[in-house]
């Protein structure tokens, strides 16, 4: 960890601007959407309370909305929204509106049946009624229908990040990723205490008698549109070139702090999720991306790396990392999993990649047809040894790692497999691995010496140029710190890496990052 | 007044009111009589068209009420029900002025007019800015009557208006509702399956069964001339209270009437009536007056009792 350990308190001081405007834009997101959802599931639920025939099917459809999860929803809305604000407001109306619709049509349908006939009898017109009767009386239901909603908002808004979209999400997600507890706390306390706060304040606005809540319904749409306006919406289109980072790369030395300090970069930046990026730049929606130098959808999508020529990148080689009590556990183990190293090369590693993440193929194929060109493919011996746990990150590459790894143990030994794919970023991983719920992973050096060591900055820049030496400090640092061991390399470096439009970078004559700075700096 | 013609309402194959006809004549009072499911709260319903009839014809004052758009016609029927149905929501001023507000009535009229009810219904000014739920069962009925009774509607529809109330409260309200002077001017048409109240408050009964009116006429007419056992079994195991009930105290003469500890008693009184006042107040009898508040005579429980069997005696023998 940290040589200084800094507290959190003094991580959200620095980062106070960053902080103020991502729970604003929290704030922002989560109202937009209440409030676009509350316009659209209102009239819904209402409508439905008359039409009873419709509330099967309409509730349904709402109901698997909400089942859908979130993440893979925000993917949906790429290709229609593209990136930024429009596609996050719309996923987070689509979650708000089934406890909208729900509590309406509940609310309306439970008016006591005398007071509606009397209504009716008095001389009331269908409108009179809804006004005066109907929505006053289903108020307190319908008021719990929004306020859940609104707790599930401030949640799902913290997804928000993923697609650009800003909020709190930014240093959840980008703590994950950096293993940085600070971050993920600045992100998440906040994000917490807004849901519990909202939750709070709606809950006293439920509990009003009916004198004060037609006063309060009457002030909720002004609250509502007054929270929303919170939200500017992040311009996701500004400046000559407009650049997408990850939220990891956002808070790494060897990321943008390295390329402000080093190259002396300045661009305009939005925070995306890798999941989408590459899309995003192949539809001109970003110029500018931070991807890995192995990532198939570089060749999918007709993509060039800049040449990092002042080398901020350090080397990224991946390598099996196994507990030291596992390999005595499974003595076959270290043997077995080195019969990758070496094998693979930077662009048999992007073709792989290509063939997963742009042709779709599983990756469990991709592993087998790999393994069978190589001559490594064996039947499985269907053992019954220990269980040897594999873990992956949450992509491609260390799918096809994973399974690679797999065939070779049930192929070559007499132990059983089982696989825990897709343990989101660096620090559920290693954690993971830590805490014994995995046997080993696929690690790469540059990670395990900046997200995870964190040395200071000297023995980074003595080390990050060169390949061994990265790879020998970190294979003596984690036997040492966590009795964790590095085998051989596999043979790729997936490092960081600049890319562009190859097109774009041939029409501005852009080949380096230096090109790039000279270009933003050109009138 | 009001004339319905061979008025039918079906459920599907449910015939729930099954063409009845009958009339009800200006200031009359009318009981829709009979068991639940006999269909006389359809019946009733049809009549401001919170129900459509699947056929028939319903005249007001000579006016088809299906020609008409239901939300004025709606305005101009007073509609009392079982469990008031009054707004939760609205205080209980609020409550009452909802018609006029409907009619668009000048503020200043509506306070005038509910200051008025709220006298004549024995109500406090101070529950006026209560809700509905700080009020007691029989206050409750009371504002759901002054609602229907705001506008002053030349037609009432009461639905089982009693129906919820503790019998304390139910005879209690039974009086007041009998010397209310607002009601004396409207037709009224209330439905009920209490047969003492439908005894007690109709100037007429319409018993009906299966959708379908058994008999028609004067609580008098049904005990004494049933027209088959059905009516005859209805009113059986009440009989002798129902008769005392339905037969009217020996008349003063023209113009005149009773008087009982120095206060003045209608002449239209039930025999049961009387027969109650002077239990309850311990006195040995009642004055009759003549027009001009002269004491003419009295009446003792002995001439209460002979009246009686003297009534009994002359029916029974037609």
């Amino acid at each position: 960890m940290n040589e200084h350990q800094q507290t959190l308190w003094e991580f959200m001081r620095q980062q106070s601007d960053k902080l103020f405007t991502q729970t604003l834009q929290h704030i922002g997101l989560t109202f937009i959407s209440l409030f676009i959802a509350v316009l659209i599931g209102l009239p819904l639920g209402i409508w439905i309370a008359r039409k009873k025939q419709f509330s099967g099917p309409i509730l349904g459809i709402a109901g698997v909305l909400q089942t859908i999860p979130s993440i893979a929803l925000l993917g949906f809305m790429i290709p229609l929204l593209g990136i930024g604000a429009k596609p996050a407001i719309v996923a987070l109306l689509l979650y708000a509106l089934l406890p909208i619709i729900r509590n309406t049509y509940t609310g309306i349908t439970g008016v006591d049946a005398a007071v509606k006939e009397a209504a009716l009898a008095m001389g009331m017109s269908k409108w009179q009624i809804l006004f005066k009767v109907e929505l006053p009386l289903a108020m307190p239901v319908i008021l719990a229908g929004i306020r859940t909603a609104t707790v599930i908002n401030v949640g799902v808004a913290t997804l928000a990040s993923y697609i650009a979209a800003g909020g709190l999400g930014e240093f959840i997600f980008g703590g994950i990723s950096l293993n940085n507890t600070n971050m993920i706390l600045a992100g998440a306390i906040p994000a917490a205490l807004l849901a519990i706060i909202f939750d709070f304040l709606l809950s006293r606005v439920q509990k009003l008698n009916f004198k004060k809540i037609k006063t309060a319904a009457a002030t909720l749409p002004l609250l509502l549109i007054l929270m929303a306006s919170f939200y500017f919406i992040p311009s996701a289109y500004g400046g000559k070139l407009t650049a997408g980072f990850t939220p990891e790369f956002m808070g790494r030395q060897d990321g943008n702090l390295g390329l402000q300090s080093k190259y002396g970069l300045k661009i305009h930046i939005i925070v995306i999720s890798d999941a989408v990026m590459y899309k995003a730049a192949y539809e001109n929606q970003l110029d500018v991306i931070s991807g890995y130098s192995t990532d198939g959808r570089l060749k999918a999508y007709s993509l060039v790396v800049l040449d990092d020529d002042k080398r901020i990148f350090p080397p990224y080689y991946a390598a099996p990392i196994v507990r030291e009590d596992a390999l005595r556990k499974f003595p076959e183990l270290e043997k077995t999993l080195n019969l990758l190293s070496g094998m693979i090369t930077d662009s048999i590693m992007t073709e792989l990649n290509y063939r997963t993440d742009y042709l779709h193929q599983s990756p469990e194929r991709v592993a087998e047809d790999f393994l069978r060109s190589k001559g490594l493919l064996k039947s499985s011996r269907n053992g019954n040894g220990g269980i040897v746990r594999i873990g992956s990150k949450i992509f491609g590459e260390q799918y096809i790692l994973a399974s690679m790894y797999s065939m070779l143990i049930k192929g070559n030994t007499d132990y059983q497999v089982s696989t825990k794919t897709g343990l989101g970023g660096t620090k559920i991983c290693f954690d993971a691995l830590t805490n014994d719920q995995i046997d080993f992973y696929p690690e790469y050096t540059g990670t395990g010496l900046l997200a995870i060591l964190q040395p200071n900055v000297k023995t980074i820049d003595s080390l990050s140029t060169d390949k061994n030496k990265t790879y020998h400090y970190v294979r003596k640092e984690f036997e040492a710190k966590y009795n964790i061991k590095w085998l051989k390399p596999i043979g790729f470096n997936n490092a960081y890496a600049l890319m562009m439009r190859e097109k774009q970078a041939e029409d501005l004559k852009i080949k380096t990052i230096s090109d790039l700075k000279r270009y933003l700096e050109s009138k | 007044m009001i004339t319905v013609e061979q008025l039918s309402k079906h459920f599907g194959k449910i015939k729930a009111v099954n063409g009845i006809s009958f009339e009800v004549k200006e200031h009359e009072n009318l009981v829709l009589l009979g068991t639940s499911g006999c269909g006389k709260t359809t019946t009733l319903k049809m009549l401001n068209r919170l129900i459509e009839p699947t056929s028939g014809k319903i005249l007001i004052d000579g006016k088809n009420i299906l020609e008409q758009q239901p939300e004025l016609l709606r305005r101009g029927i007073g509609y009392v029900l079982q469990n008031n149905g009054l707004f939760p929501h609205y205080t209980v001023a609020e409550n009452i002025a909802i018609v006029p507000q409907l009619l668009k009535w000048d503020s200043k009229r509506i306070e005038k007019r509910i200051d008025e009810l709220i006298e004549k219904l024995h109500l406090s000014t101070d529950q006026l800015k209560v809700y509905p739920n700080e009020l007691s069962g029989g206050q409750q009925q009371r504002v759901g009557l002054a609602r229907a009774l705001v506008a002053d509607p030349p037609v009432l529809l009461m639905d089982e208006p009693f129906g919820a109330l503790d019998n304390v409260t139910r005879s209690k309200i039974h009086a007041e509702f009998k010397a209310l002077d607002e009601l004396k001017r409207k037709t009224i048409i209330m439905v009920t399956h209490d047969v003492q109240e439908a005894f007690e408050l109709g100037d007429r009964i319409c018993l009906m069964d299966q959708g379908k009116i058994v008999q028609n006429g004067t609580p008098a007419e049904l005990l004494f001339n049933p027209k088959n056992h059905f009516v005859k079994d209805f009113l059986r195991e009440q009989r002798l209270q129902l008769e005392f009930r339905a037969i009217k105290a020996p008349q003063p003469p023209e113009g005149g009437a009773f008087e009982l500890h120095g206060a003045i008693i209608a002449a239209d009184v039930s025999l049961w009536w009387l027969l109650g006042q002077l239990k309850f107040t311990k006195a040995e009898s009642i004055s009759v007056l003549d027009h001009q508040n002269k004491k003419v005579g009295t009446l003792g429980f002995d001439d209460l009792m002979s009246e009686f069997y003297k009534y009994k005696s002359s029916h029974t023998h037609e």
